[in-house]
This record gives structure tokens, C-alpha cells and sequence, in this order.
């Protein structure tokens, strides 16, 4: 009996050695495959420079200023309204009343919709109707509704974890509801907050479709608001569906994974020093 | 009971307070005597926290607590509509169980109530900060890192920032609510020092389980108790002295002699 159970015991354990062996071997072998793939096509002159001629050689830098452009500004776009939004939700409505329930559902369900049907919402909505056409603005507007609701989540649930005893001993100091929000809850919600959008900036950063239809696909370096312009992923996507080139197309994902990847770990790195 | 020769600060008439259908607290009557320390003992869950928060208003940020009865601060009505609740709670500063510094600087906490009431101007602050924190003697141990988190202090020190904190804004009472019970017994004598020497300028209402605590350090001593299902009821209140060695109830002699709680 003894025995059997310690065989059972020890192949459970076995099993999920193996399952998360699988991952990790899984994930190193997408990167190496595409650091191998990519690696020897970047270099100083890919990341500063335009790209040239039929098969798309030189560079990507345009590409790269209208990905972090779009990213920045939907990053601009989205935080006041996420921030303030989880306020209202943890600070001043009532956490079971019909509204903020209706927010959160509306919310957890929007963070499930395909990344396309933002995009078709966003060229209908403000590229036509609203006349920004394919731009900047139309683009990060897109992808703010996009990440909104991670962000308002994540900040939402930042606050919550907010001890309690801070705003007593904040009010218990005189502080009114505002000034106990504001010194303190957001003060010390602050890395949490932060890391939510970076995770947020994350997914802004690598996204196709949305940006395809509402930023649009033409190779610019964007100044304005109104400029349009491709992005990395969306470039990446052409070059590899359209067969232009697929080196070109694995130097592009390279750069783009160690740019999320830098995302990724900057985010733990917030979260744990502040 | 209590000699009418010392001036009261907090004078409670009937209080009752509900949670919701819950009734927790029953006909409390009492005077809290200023410049003096009131210990309030009873067993775990008798109400006492709860009462205290009443003294300060804090069980308005608690869904459904009602209250009725009458609160007297300096003879004004704490519970009348034209009360403004920010203004009572900087003249009553509270204590409590864990220290809750904020996650900022050791200045910054000390400056927080300060700035909150609109002090802006650098060298007053210093001074505020300064001599809050000689008055609740940390200033030496801490004088040299004004700009380190306060989360990297002890235990012990934490409490102390904590009631420099409340110093800072010049309160005329300090409610602590059982402002020991996290520490160790070095630093427990050291914030029971510290006690006895801010009677000379503070009001301070104590809540404690600890009746050596209330014993060592308080003027007087109010026992409250819930018996079985009953909301809780002030059973006897009167100096110390009288108290620990004369109850006049069967219930405060049972409960100070440990045969319950």
C-alpha cells in the first residue's frame, strides 16, 4: 500500500516536471528558431535605415518610429481613462451595484474580442465617420479601447490590494476621500498601476489587424497626428504573406520580440522595485 | 464615579450602535477625562475598537454602522450635521494595531498630515517633523535617514513613526487601538513610556486586552462586556486604582482575576 502510494505520489510529480519541461522547451525553441533566422539580418543599418526596392531590403527605421509611435500615444490616450475608471469603481461606487457590475462584465468581455473586430470598429468609427482617415490618431485610438480593458483591470485590482490600513490612518490624519486617494492609494497602487500599462504598451506594441485598418499600411515616417504609417507586426505580415521576403520578414519578428521581451521584464522589474 | 474635580474632554451619552440588524454596542455612558490616559479593557469582541472608533468618527467609513446616542467633544455634538468630520479628526488622531506607515520616505510620513492641512513652506516642515519625532522618540534613531522608506524600521520603530505621524498634526486626543499587541516587550515599555509623557499635553484613550497594560499605564479604566448575545455594556468605569483593586462588579473582578476572557 505504502509503496503504491508513493509511486503514485512520485509519477504526479513526474508529470508535471514533464509538462513544464514541454514549456519552456516549447518557448526556447520559437526564439532560438527565429534569433536564427533573424539575427544575422539585423544590424545598425536595419534599424536606422529605409527600406529599399522590390524585395524590401535596407532598413525598417520608419517602421520602427510609427510601432513606437502608435504604442506611446495609445499609451497617452488610455491611462487617464483607466486610472480614473478603476477610481470610480474601487473608491467611490458601490462594488456590488448594477453599474460597476455592468463595467466589469462589459469589460471582461471586451478583453476577449479578437484584436480584428477592434480594428474594423476603429476604421468604421474613426477613420471614416469621424474623417481621421488612416493615421496616428485613429490608430492609437483604436488600440487604447483595445487595452483599455486590461488596464482598468489591472489597476483596478492594484487598488484593491491597497491594505486597508493606509486610508485608515490617512483619514484618521484628516485626510478627505480625495486626499486619501490621491496621496496615498494611487501612491502606493503606483508600481502595480505601471505595470499594468506596460503590459498594456505590450500588446499595443505587436498588434497587426487593428493597426492595419486604421493606421494603414503605408511605409512613413509619421510626424503629425494625422500622418498614417505601418507598423512592425503589420510590415511583417506583408512581407511574409505577399512572399517579398521572409529573411526580411524574420529580422522584423527578431527586433520585435526582444522589444516585447524588454517590455515584459522592465514590467517585473517596476513592479518589484517601487 | 469618576471625581468631578478633573475637566472631561468626551462626554458619551447612551450610546447605541448597530452593524446593520446587529446591535454591538448598548447604552454606553462615559467621560473621557483630558490630560489623563482611559484605558478601555474588555474580552476580545466586546465592542471596545468599535467604541473607540466612535470617539473619531472612523465606523463612518464602515457600510451600515448606525449609531444613536449622543458624543460631546469639548461640549459639541460630534454627530450633528454641521460637523466637520476632517477638522475632528485632526484634533482626534488615532492609533492603531498595526503601524501602516506609508510607503514614502520617514519625512513624508511625518509631513503627510502637515502637508494635508496646507503647510508648504520647507523650514517649518523640517521643524514639524523634527520635533514630532523627538516626541515620540525616534528622532535619534532616525534623524540621519529622514529620506529612507519607512518600511525598512522595525516593528517597534514603525509604531513609533506612526504616532509621530499623528503628533505632527497637533491633535488634542490620541486614541490608540491596541497600539501594542504587534510588539515585542522592549518596545512595548518603550511606547508605554512614551504614553505617560504625552499625558502632560495629550488626551490618550486606550484600548488594550493586555490588563497589565491598562494597569501599569492608565488613569482609568472602563470594562465593557458582551455577554452571551448581548450587545456590549459598559460594566464599571472608574480610576485604576479602584478598579484593579476594588472592582465594585462581580463580572470586572471575574475578568481581572482571569477567570474568563
Amino acid at each position: 500500500m505504502y509503496r503504491w502510494r508513493k509511486f503514485i505520489n512520485n509519477f504526479f510529480i513526474g508529470l508535471t516536471w514533464i509538462a513544464s519541461l514541454v514549456v519552456a522547451a516549447v518557448l526556447t525553441y520559437i526564439i532560438l528558431y527565429i534569433a536564427a533566422k533573424g539575427v544575422s539580418y539585423v544590424n545598425w543599418g536595419f534599424i536606422t535605415g529605409w527600406p529599399k526596392g522590390f524585395e524590401a531590403r535596407g532598413g525598417i527605421f520608419p517602421i520602427i518610429v510609427t510601432t513606437f509611435y502608435l504604442t506611446i500615444f495609445s499609451a497617452l490616450l488610455v491611462t487617464p481613462v483607466a486610472v480614473g475608471g478603476a477610481v470610480y469603481l474601487t473608491e467611490y461606487s458601490h462594488p456590488a451595484s448594477r453599474f460597476s457590475r455592468i463595467i466589469r462584465f462589459a469589460a471582461d468581455t471586451l478583453s476577449t474580442v479578437p484584436s480584428i473586430v477592434y480594428g474594423i470598429f476603429g476604421f468604421a468609427f474613426f477613420v471614416v465617420y469621424l474623417g481621421f482617415g488612416w493615421s496616428m490618431l485613429s490608430g492609437s485610438l483604436t488600440l487604447a479601447l483595445m487595452i483599455l480593458p486590461l488596464v482598468l483591470r489591472s489597476t483596478e485590482e492594484a487598488i484593491l490590494d491597497v491594505p486597508r490600513g493606509y486610508r485608515e490612518a490617512s483619514y484618521a490624519l484628516g485626510a478627505t476621500k480625495w486626499q486619501t486617494v490621491s496621496r496615498v492609494v494611487l501612491k502606493a497602487a503606483a508600481p502595480r498601476i505601471v505595470t499594468g500599462i506596460i503590459l498594456g504598451m505590450g500588446r499595443a506594441f505587436g498588434e497587426t489587424a487593428a493597426v492595419m485598418l486604421t493606421a494603414g499600411m503605408a511605409i512613413n515616417l509619421p510626424v503629425s497626428v494625422f500622418d498614417g504609417g505601418r507598423n512592425m507586426s503589420s510590415h511583417l505580415y506583408l512581407l511574409a504573406t505577399e512572399g517579398i521576403s521572409l529573411e526580411a520578414a524574420f529580422g522584423t519578428a527578431f527586433l520585435l520580440l526582444m522589444i516585447i521581451l524588454i517590455f515584459n521584464l522592465s514590467a517585473k522589474r517596476i513592479a518589484k522595485r517601487m | 464615579m469618576v471625581s468631578k474635580a478633573r475637566e472631561k474632554i468626551f462626554e458619551v451619552k447612551n450610546l447605541n450602535l448597530w452593524y446593520g440588524k446587529h446591535k454591538a454596542l448598548e447604552d454606553i455612558s462615559i467621560d473621557i477625562i483630558k490630560n489623563a490616559i482611559t484605558a478601555i479593557i474588555g474580552p476580545s469582541g466586546c465592542g471596545k475598537s468599535t467604541l473607540l472608533r466612535c470617539l473619531n468618527r472612523m465606523n463612518d467609513l464602515i457600510d451600515g454602522v448606525r449609531i444613536e446616542g449622543k458624543i460631546y467633544f469639548e461640549g459639541k455634538d460630534i454627530y450633528a450635521e454641521d460637523t466637520d468630520v476632517v477638522k475632528l479628526r485632526k484634533r482626534v488622531g488615532m492609533i492603531f494595531q498595526q503601524p501602516n506607515p506609508f510607503p514614502m520616505s520617514i519625512y513624508d510620513n511625518v509631513a503627510f498630515g502637515p502637508r494635508l492641512h496646507g503647510v508648504k513652506d520647507r523650514d517649518r516642515l523640517d521643524e514639524i517633523v523634527k520635533t514630532s519625532l523627538e516626541k515620540a522618540s525616534l528622532w535619534k534613531e532616525v534623524k540621519n535617514k529622514l529620506n529612507q522608506s519607512a518600511l525598512a524600521l522595525s516593528g517597534g520603530q514603525q509604531q513609533r513613526l506612526a504616532i509621530a505621524r499623528v503628533l505632527a498634526v497637533e491633535p488634542e486626543v490620541i486614541l490608540m487601538d491596541e497600539p501594542c499587541s504587534a510588539l515585542d516587550p522592549a518596545s512595548t515599555q518603550r511606547i508605554e513610556d512614551l504614553m505617560v509623557e504625552l499625558k502632560e499635553n495629550y488626551t490618550i484613550v486606550i484600548v488594550t486586552h493586555n490588563m497589565q497594560q491598562a494597569a501599569r499605564v492608565s488613569d482609568y479604566t472602563a470594562f465593557l462586556l458582551a455577554e452571551e448575545n448581548q450587545p456590549a455594556r459598559l460594566i464599571e468605569y472608574g480610576e485604576t486604582g479602584q478598579i484593579f483593586t476594588n472592582p465594585r462588579d462581580v463580572r470586572t473582578e471575574n475578568y481581572i482575576t482571569g477567570r474568563f476572557g
